[in-house]
């Protein structure tokens, strides 16, 4: 079907808006004008940051939340290379985004010209595929072939950078012509031989454990993964980005596994006899010393990535596709099976270390940043959409806000961004404009991206702001304690009054010292209807427990001490 | 255990293509021995051939990182298979009037041509696998080599088989299977 004659900058909107976006995050600039002048009249929002690198955030947020496609736009040079963080943290969780930036004219590209930079060339290992455009014409196809690559398969961030001339030349853009992709085959069909093989394991073991990792939540697989559970009387735990893809409630539910996961459920991982693994990847903090990880266990690993499956940890069945598919074909090949025996160990193991949990430390006052997670938990019912920064606090949320639904919880797992949880959170708000919101984040992280105060303000965005206050660059100095003989090199931080920061914005805010303030202050917060901002002054010195130290085998953790008066 | 691992590697013919070939390679920490792109007989279909050092399992990995990239049509791993493989090398020797028959003496033996005579030089052109590239190198340093140029493997499996190229026409096959399903 042939249009009418139109501007390679409409036809770009137009191609937005055939993808069913509504929403972008981005800053303008001199190469991106064009394409920022012919925005008005189209049903889409722009919502302006206050840097690029938290508009790919906020795309990311957004994409986390709904599992849509999530929308950056920026300029040429600065514009483009501010966004390289947001792109690198959506590329290491596998979150759907296209990034369109502004390029000079082609005539000028490759002279230095003004705000000129490779951005395909600075992109190119951190972002799934991407594109340089120099044509009008070429606008609305390629742009249909981006957020079809980023949505696709494993999803992952695209970068299209679309040159002045580009957008300002005229073309007739067909929206309906179909991709085309020769290479590319994001979908594999799961092989009934391997379903087989996985289920022959799975019915002859006595010592089973499930991971649930991202994919689950991605593939929103939750509630085949509960049937698979329900027939095979199968214990499941979490990687950090696959919390919620299993109900935490449930009492099959062990908690999160890993560098800071739960010490029940690391020792069991070293016990078993079988890992079904379930969209995830073997991250180094996941498994500690590789040599030595769950040696006793054989391995079925589901992932849709090719290039993943042994690639860390080699497995001894892989199911190549989408676990969802996996899923499917494995539900009716296992037997219905109790396993009290196994049930009862892994009991045992966590009623040992629940007798270090911070929950029973005698109250002396201080205020942990445990017990402000609990208690948000408490309060917000767990219903909350939680997005958390990077560090101390960020452990602490996975390990007591416990979380019952799929994408409620956004957190910048395997690059670790500190900055990432407020404009995510932006993000997430335009996904989810009824959800209660929770941003957690330290003292350090939200200053990285407190300038996006103005943006909630500017744009109307609500959202509750934790910062998790105690004086440091928290997860840093736990280490300098730990590994560094105390030496706390650069890690105190001083931050400014941030109730007062955040009244300067025309925000409200409280501050809260002892648990006792906790209630009242989340009850003020959730009665706002603009961004609220509570800082929760924590103890300064404490530690995320149990610790498996990098490259340490993984049930040789570092523990809470037990305290006196405590059984 | 490392040997050296060859891949054949259809690729659509699009800017940047190589670069990111390259850069995969290079990010993933696979070493690569040698590179190769050239045209095929399809249009907008290149083939690169690829010598990596590798074992078995970085080899599987090699593949399946190559087929994430968007552009990669196809990935072979030939390396178990019955293959012809050569290598293109010109050398220009120092040569005087009295050294040249010693020289062509050589050449013939392996069986390389002269492809151009100057007064105190000559050039010689050699195809073959490497190890035959460096024995002939080998006999010709008395006599001073000055420049050296080589191509890298390209490679095909031998016998009726079309390798690669079938690989890509089954996988569009199938996805046109897909997009019809």
């Amino acid at each position: 079907m042939m249009t009418a004659e139109i501007t390679g900058a409409r036809a770009l909107w137009e191609a937005l808006v055939a993808e069913g976006v509504d929403v972008v995050f981005g800053y303008p600039g001199g190469a991106i004008m064009p394409t920022y002048d012919a925005l008005p009249g189209y049903p889409i929002r722009h919502v302006l940051c206050r840097h690029e690198q938290n508009a790919a955030h906020m795309a990311d947020g957004y994409a986390r939340a709904s599992g849509r496609v999530g929308v950056a736009i920026a300029t040429s040079g600065p514009g483009a290379t501010n966004l390289v963080t947001g792109i690198a943290t959506a590329m290491l969780d596998s979150s759907p985004i296209v990034c369109i930036t502004g390029q000079v004219p082609s005539t000028l590209i490759g002279s230095d010209a003004f705000q000129e930079t490779d951005i395909t060339g600075v992109t190119l290992p951190i972002t799934k595929h991407n594109y340089l455009v120099t044509r009008a014409e070429d606008v609305a196809p390629i742009l249909r072939e981006a957020f079809y690559v980023a949505r696709s398969g494993r999803p992952g961030p695209v970068v299209v950078d679309i040159t002045k001339d580009a957008q300002l030349g005229l073309c007739r853009p067909d929206h309906g012509a179909p991709v085309r992709l020769p290479g590319y085959r994001p979908r594999r069909r799961v092989e009934a031989a391997e379903l087989d093989e996985a289920a022959r394991l799975i019915d002859a073991a006595e010592r089973p454990l499930v991971f649930c990792g991202h994919g689950v939540v991605k593939a929103e697989a939750t509630a085949l993964l509960r049937e698979l559970v329900d027939k095979g009387d199968l214990p499941v735990a979490c990687t950090l980005l696959g919390l919620g893809g299993f109900p935490a409630s449930d009492p099959r539910h062990l908690g999160m596994m890993g560098m800071h996961g739960e010490a029940w459920v690391n020792e069991a991982v070293q016990r078993a006899d079988l890992l079904v693994a379930l969209g995830m990847r073997f991250d180094d903090r996941v498994t500690g010393n590789l040599a030595s990880y769950a040696r006793g266990a054989k391995k079925i690993h589901v992932e849709l990535d090719p290039a993943e499956v042994g690639k860390n940890v080699a497995c001894d069945v892989a199911i190549v596709g989408d676990v969802k598919d996996a899923l499917r074909g494995l539900v009716p090949r296992i037997a219905w099976r109790r396993r009290e025996g196994w049930r009862a160990e892994i009991a045992a193991l966590r009623e040992d270390a629940e007798a270090h949990d911070v929950q029973r430390l005698p109250d002396d006052g201080r205020l942990l940043a445990a017990h402000v997670m609990a208690d948000l938990h408490r309060l917000t019912g767990g219903e909350a959409l939680v997005v958390t920064d990077v560090g101390q606090h960020q452990m602490w949320e996975a390990q007591y806000y416990r979380h019952e639904a799929p994408r409620s919880l956004i957190t910048s797992g395997g690059l670790g961004t500190m900055g990432f949880a407020l404009p995510a959170a932006i993000g997430a708000r335009f996904a989810r404009p009824g959800d209660e919101i929770w941003v957690i984040a330290g003292d350090g992280g939200f200053q990285m991206s407190a300038a996006e105060l103005s943006t909630c303000m500017q744009e109307g965005v609500q959202v509750n702001v934790a910062i998790i206050n105690n004086g440091y660059l928290g997860m840093v100095r736990q280490w300098q304690d730990l590994f560094y003989e105390k030496r706390y090199v650069a890690t105190p931080i001083v931050s400014p009054d941030f109730v007062k920061l955040a009244e300067a914005h025309g925000l409200s805010a409280r501050r809260v010292t002892r648990r006792d303030e906790i209630e009242d202050a989340v009850g003020f917060a959730r009665m706002q209807r603009r961004t609220c901002v509570i800082e929760f002054q924590v103890a300064q010195e404490d530690t995320v427990y149990p610790m498996v130290p990098a490259g340490n085998d993984l049930a040789d953790m570092i523990r809470r001490p037990r305290m006196k008066g405590v059984s | 255990m490392t040997e050296l691992r060859t891949f054949a590697v259809l690729v659509e013919d699009v800017p940047g293509v190589l670069n990111r070939v390259a850069s995969l390679f290079r990010r993933r920490n696979f070493n690569i021995v040698s590179l190769n792109v050239g045209r095929t007989h399809e249009r907008g279909i290149s083939r690169m051939t690829v010598v990596v050092e590798a074992d078995a399992r970085t080899a599987r990995l090699v593949e399946a990182n190559l087929y994430k990239l968007v552009n990669v049509l196809a990935v072979e791993d030939i390396s178990e298979r019955a293959t012809v493989t050569r290598d293109l090398a010109l050398i220009r020797v120092s040569a005087g009037a009295e050294e040249r028959a010693a020289i062509l003496q050589i050449c013939e033996v392996f069986r390389a041509r002269v492809v151009d005579v100057a007064p105190s030089s000559l050039v010689v052109e050699i195809t073959g696998a490497q190890d035959k590239i460096e024995g002939l190198a080998k006999l010709l340093e008395p006599f001073g080599i000055t420049e050296m140029v080589q191509t890298g493997a390209i490679a095909l499996t031998r016998g009726a088989d079309t390798g690669a190229t079938a690989l890509h026409r089954l996988a569009t096959e199938d996805a046109a299977a897909d997009r019809a399903a």
